[in-house]
């Protein structure tokens, strides 16, 4: 029944692709929505019909004196109230569910930042902008931001959570089927706040478990390559571009070696004290038409981290 | 209906009488001491939750602060509410001479309560305890000390500006009172005031045990 | 006039005043000059200076809408860059919401209109009603700073830690401009709840009070308990900015989610400031051009205060994603729904009102329509996104967005257009056109849903808010929303003109161009300096539309008006309601 009537307003909804969280929330719309159009369309039925009926004749009209109906009003008032209650009884049943994780979840670590997402696994592999799931598996994802407040949402899965600086925050959800879901951040948090976008990759279980053994632990191959890991992982590239394009902050290309001139400070040519100084302390140095927008990398990335993005930035002419 | 020598000069065209317009002023600072009051709930609300959070903190910061001088002050406070009150009797009983030593006295006794203050405010400047990411201070081990400080700067710097206000506000009375502007027949100002003031008592009334008197 | 003893029953005796149809000396004739205007205590001035600057500030946050949705008109940058979009949507909002719609019928049209229909010749506290407009120029001049310095680019709801430590811009421009603004609120409150007890004409008891004056009371009682709360988090806000005092960083020790709950313990109630004055206009209107007795009127009466007091129970449900406890969360979801109850109560009574009687669809009328519509769907999707788990997936999108538009605009600035045409010729003594003024409201009508209905299905399917860039699966809504806004564009252009004219070369307004029976309409238009040159005494309830207009035009002749020896009829009063009116 309710599958039949919620379909008229699917076209209002995406697919749903975790029905066990999704099921019950796109139950409620439906029903919510068909109450308000029956109620609505006779709301809008009586004011056309009265504006017709009683439509004025003469200037001297007489109307008759009604000033209340004590029946009317109660039944106009309770039985809005009982429908109420079955929303509220139904959307917290609803809730209730999206809150509590199945015990045999899958857990993955979230870091939301300005501007992007980090998701680490128990293995140690790490993934940016990108979470690849097994499907048929509940997962459950711990999450916390490293500066404002984001927000963690798949329209397909029907969840979304706020991911707070100062204490972690979860979610669920089981998809069902191998496929791509749209991950947007809600939370409004600064100029690229639309960018912020990941995708949620599914894979059939055991290809799942094939390509989290391929990823390793994630601190693995040549400096060269943990340093441009760690560009995407830290969110550098979301305002600092590998292609010369002007973004945020100044471009990485042709920065090694370069010299630079600043709104605050003497030229520099860019060597490995300055690259330390700019992800230590950007403020010090700023480069000429850019702004002090960059928060300190303090206590985010260690000392070998550095010494290995100095060993990509070498490599971008 | 209204007769006209009820109309008395002070008396605004819109009301009726005397009486008229100072029962609608009574209320009016009535409604405004309901929002002044929220105003501050939001202060102690914030206190309430950080010191359900820290209640360590606050037991351990509050030996900081002087409970001497913090009483000396509640007792010169309460004074002057005393004073105020007075005034209002005297210019009820048309005794106007009264009424300006009594206003003296109060403003006065306000100007020693922001001496005391200032005193206690520049003490802990001096030791580092200043507000926000300005605190330097050492003396207290626990890491979210300032947040005490924070709570105890706001509560006391807003309060404090009432003060002055009050003290801006006595004076004015006094002088329209100079003016021979009241007496027994009209004194709305001087009542309204008074209410005020007794406001800013009772808020006071209310801080130096949450601050001070942290056991 | 010398009152008769007669068994505890006092007899009065009071005479008919008709206005007069061509006023010579009306407020605007009186007191001229700018210097005049500007120092005013006459709340009517005070009323259309504040109209004023709301319209101002109402075509400056309507520019910034277009130009937002000019912006989205393409997925990826179309004219502007995305700090630009970030500062216009924040400015639209602030301006929107602290200058325009909280201000415009309490301040404005309520300033007008109260005294008036209280039959007081002005508002208690005339003075304090004129600093409370400098106030809020003051509080304006502090967010025009902001704009000539960097701007504000938080969200008009000023998240921490983002706003405390993160944003670039003039966050404490804004927030002490706010802050100050506030106070005008406050003052105002204060001043009309006064108004309200001390200065009603002889008659008017709380059963008479016209509705409009029961929803201006609920707000007002909103205004001074909510507002102060406003103001302390905008001024711990401040001082985080200024000196970290750190309550609301976590990053000493505070917490954002703090920040929240104190925000919207304002922040929701301000909703119910917006929205119950348009309630009051509603039932004006409504009984004015169907010339009928209101339906349940303590019903509405007593629905307004219901959702003044449940108002503040309810600021959580903003939250239900933020990190609140899940007892929290459970309880402003239920309270949520309840505050539906009385508001669902108040459209249906409306509706009712309608039922035989005799209805002429002018332009204030046409407004109505409108609104009834508009914020019953309004309400229904709050309802949707009251519900726990619908609010999961809908908080934060574009369908939240619509949800408000359709509460803000189509409630709150449909009812104030349709409050503005209605009272037009008792504010300006000119009759509007009455053509162009049906065609306006088409075309904003049009606009309106073009615009807000696809946001509606957009969010559902997952568009966020806030965003600059979108996926190109929007495309086609967010086209045909940016079209719907220039529709809603030219319809007020269209407004403006027409008004803009009729005060050159309109037609003179007669006193009572409805037929209304409403106090206000007693006057003349435009009224005298002091309102009425008598003092109205009320026998009837301001909808008795089965009475003859000669019993709502009864007064005593002002000591300081005309004089008048003879009677045109008796009124008996207890001896109680005689003291209450100060009849001596």
């Amino acid at each position: 029944m309710d599958r039949i009537i919620g379909g008229l307003f699917d076209f209002m909804l995406p697919e749903l692709k975790s029905p066990l969280t999704g099921a019950s929330s796109d139950e409620i719309m439906a029903f919510i929505h068909i109450v308000s159009f029956i109620i609505l369309g006779g709301v809008t039925f009586a004011l056309i019909y009265f504006a017709v009926k009683y439509r004025r004749k003469s200037e001297d009209d007489v109307t008759p004196l009604i000033t209340h109906h004590n029946q009317l009003e109660i039944a106009w008032s309770v039985i809005p109230l009982l429908l109420v209650i079955i929303v509220f009884a139904w959307g917290y049943k609803g809730w209730l569910n999206l809150n509590t994780a199945p015990d045999n979840a899958y857990e993955i670590q979230v870091t939301g930042f300005k501007w992007g997402w980090t998701f680490r696994y128990d293995t140690g592999a790490q993934m940016p902008n990108e979470v690849h799931v097994p499907a048929g598996r509940p997962v459950k994802l711990v999450m916390k931001s490293e500066d404002v407040i984001h927000s963690f949402f798949v329209p397909d899965y029907r969840i979304k959570m706020d991911v707070l600086p100062n204490r972690f925050t979860t979610v669920w959800f089981q998809a069902e089927e191998a496929g791509e879901s749209q991950v947007f951040c809600t939370e409004y948090c600064g100029t690229s706040h639309s960018n912020m976008l990941a995708k949620v990759v599914v894979h059939e279980p055991e290809d799942f478990q094939r390509w989290l053994s391929e990823q390793g632990s994630g601190g693995g191959g040549t400096p060269v390559e943990r340093g441009e890991n760690l560009i995407s992982l830290q969110g550098c590239a979301t305002c600092h571009s590998t292609d010369g394009s002007t973004l945020i902050g100044p471009s990485f290309q042709g920065l090694w070696g370069s010299e630079r001139t600043f709104e605050n400070a003497e030229p520099t040519i860019a060597d490995e004290n300055y690259i330390r100084e700019s992800i230590l302390d950007p403020g010090a140095k700023i480069v000429q038409g850019f702004q002090n927008q960059m928060a300190s990398f303090e206590g985010r990335l260690s000392d070998d981290d550095i010494t290995d993005i100095i060993e990509y930035l070498k490599t971008l002419e | 209906m209204s007769n006209e020598s009820a109309h008395g000069s002070h008396v605004q065209h819109h009301f009726v009488d005397s009486d008229h317009q100072f029962d609608t002023a009574k209320m009016g600072m009535w409604v405004f001491i309901v929002n002044e009051i929220l105003f501050f709930g939001g202060l102690f609300c914030a206190y309430i939750i950080y010191r359900t959070w820290y209640p360590g903190l606050f037991q351990e910061a509050a030996l900081q602060l002087d409970t001497f001088w913090g009483a000396v002050n509640t007792i010169v406070l309460i004074g002057s509410s005393l004073t105020v009150a007075m005034a209002i009797r005297s210019v009820q009983k048309n005794q106007i001479k009264g009424l300006r030593i009594n206003l003296l006295i109060t403003i006065a006794l306000a100007c020693v309560f922001m001496v005391i203050k200032g005193f206690e405010y520049s003490h802990k400047f001096e030791l580092g305890i200043l507000p926000g990411s300005l605190y330097t201070f050492e003396g207290i081990e626990h890491v979210q000390a300032p947040v005490f400080f924070s709570i105890y700067y706001m509560l006391t710097g807003v309060h404090a500006l009432h003060v002055l206000i009050g003290i801006g506000l006595i004076y004015w009375i006094y002088r329209r009172a100079t003016k021979g502007e009241f007496s027994s027949e009209y004194y709305t100002p001087v009542e309204i005031t008074g209410l005020y003031w007794h406001l800013v008592d009772l808020i006071w009334i209310f801080l130096f045990p949450l601050l001070y008197l942290i056991e | 006039m010398a009152p008769a003893e007669d068994s505890n029953k006092r007899k009065l005796q009071v005479k008919r005043f008709v206005p007069s149809e061509n006023p010579k000396r009306t407020y605007l004739t009186d007191e001229t000059g700018v210097w005049a205007w500007m120092t005013t205590v006459d709340h009517k001035k005070i009323g259309i200076m504040f109209l004023v600057a709301v319209t101002f500030f109402f075509f400056l946050g309507g520019v910034l809408a277009l130009l937002l949705r000019t912006e989205l008109l393409t997925p990826a940058k179309t004219f502007i860059e995305a700090d630009t979009y970030n500062q216009l949507f924040t400015l639209h909002g602030a301006i929107m919401v602290f200058f325009v719609i909280i201000p415009a019928i309490p301040s404005g049209l309520g300033n007008f209109i109260l005294p008036m229909q209280l039959g007081a010749k002005d508002v208690a506290f005339p003075r304090l009603n004129l600093a409370s407009f400098y106030i809020y120029i003051t509080g304006a001049i502090f967010t025009f700073i902001a704009l000539a310095l960097n701007g504000l680019d938080t969200g008009w709801t000023f998240y921490t830690p983002y706003s405390s430590s993160h944003s670039g811009s003039s966050v404490i421009w804004v927030t002490m401009g706010i802050f100050i603004l506030g106070f005008s609120s406050i003052l105002t409150g204060t001043n009309f709840i006064a108004t309200i007890h001390k200065l009603r004409a002889p008659g008017i008891t709380w059963g008479k009070l016209p509705l409009n004056l029961w929803s201006i009371y609920a707000t007002s009682v909103i205004q001074v308990l909510a507002t102060p709360i406003l103001a302390i988090t905008l001024l711990l806000l401040t001082m985080e900015r200024f000196l970290g005092i750190g309550i609301f960083d976590p990053a000493m020790g505070g917490d954002p989610v703090l920040f929240q709950h104190f925000f919207w313990f304002y922040s929701h109630p301000a909703v119910y400031i917006m929205i119950v004055p348009a309630f009051g206009i509603v039932s004006e209107v409504i009984t004015t051009f169907s010339k009928k007795h209101i339906f349940g009127y303590w019903a509405i009466a007593f629905s307004s205060l219901a959702i003044a007091f449940i108002g503040f129970l309810v600021w959580g449900h903003h939250m239900f994603v933020s990190g609140q406890s899940p007892v929290a969360t459970t309880v402003f979801s239920f309270l949520t729904f309840l505050v539906g109850i009385p508001t669902g109560i108040k459209v249906l009574n409306w509706v009712a009102t309608l039922y035989k009687g005799s209805i002429d669809l002018k332009t204030p009328m046409i407004y109505i329509y409108m609104f009834l519509f508009l914020f019953s769907i309004g309400g229904f999707t709050g309802v949707m996104v009251g519900a726990l788990s619908a609010d999961i997936h809908l908080h934060d999108t574009y369908y939240v967005v619509a949800h408000f538009h359709y509460v803000m605009m189509g409630g709150t600035i449909i009812a104030l257009l349709g409050g503005l045409h209605y009272w037009w010729p008792k504010i300006t003594g000119k009759m509007y056109d009455e053509f162009k003024g049906k065609i306006a409201a088409g075309l904003i009508f049009v606009g309106f849903n073009m615009t807000f209905l696809p946001q509606f299905i957009m969010g559902s399917i997952g568009m966020p808010r806030r965003y600059y860039n979108y996926i190109d699966q929007f495309t086609i809504f967010h086209q045909t929303s940016t079209i719907g806004s220039y529709i809603i564009g030219i319809g007020f252009l269209l407004i403006a003109y027409y008004l803009a004219k009729s005060l050159y070369n309109g037609e003179q307004a007669p006193a009572n161009p409805w037929g209304s029976r409403a106090l206000e309409w007693q006057a003349t238009s435009p009224p005298h300096l002091h309102n009425f040159d008598h003092i109205p005494v009320v026998i009837n309830g301001p909808y008795d539309y089965h009475k003859p207009m000669e019993e709502f035009q009864l007064g005593l002749a002002d000591s300081h008006g005309a004089h008048s020896k003879d009677s045109d009829k008796t009124i008996e009063m207890t001896e109680k309601e005689w003291v209450d009116y100060n009849l001596d």
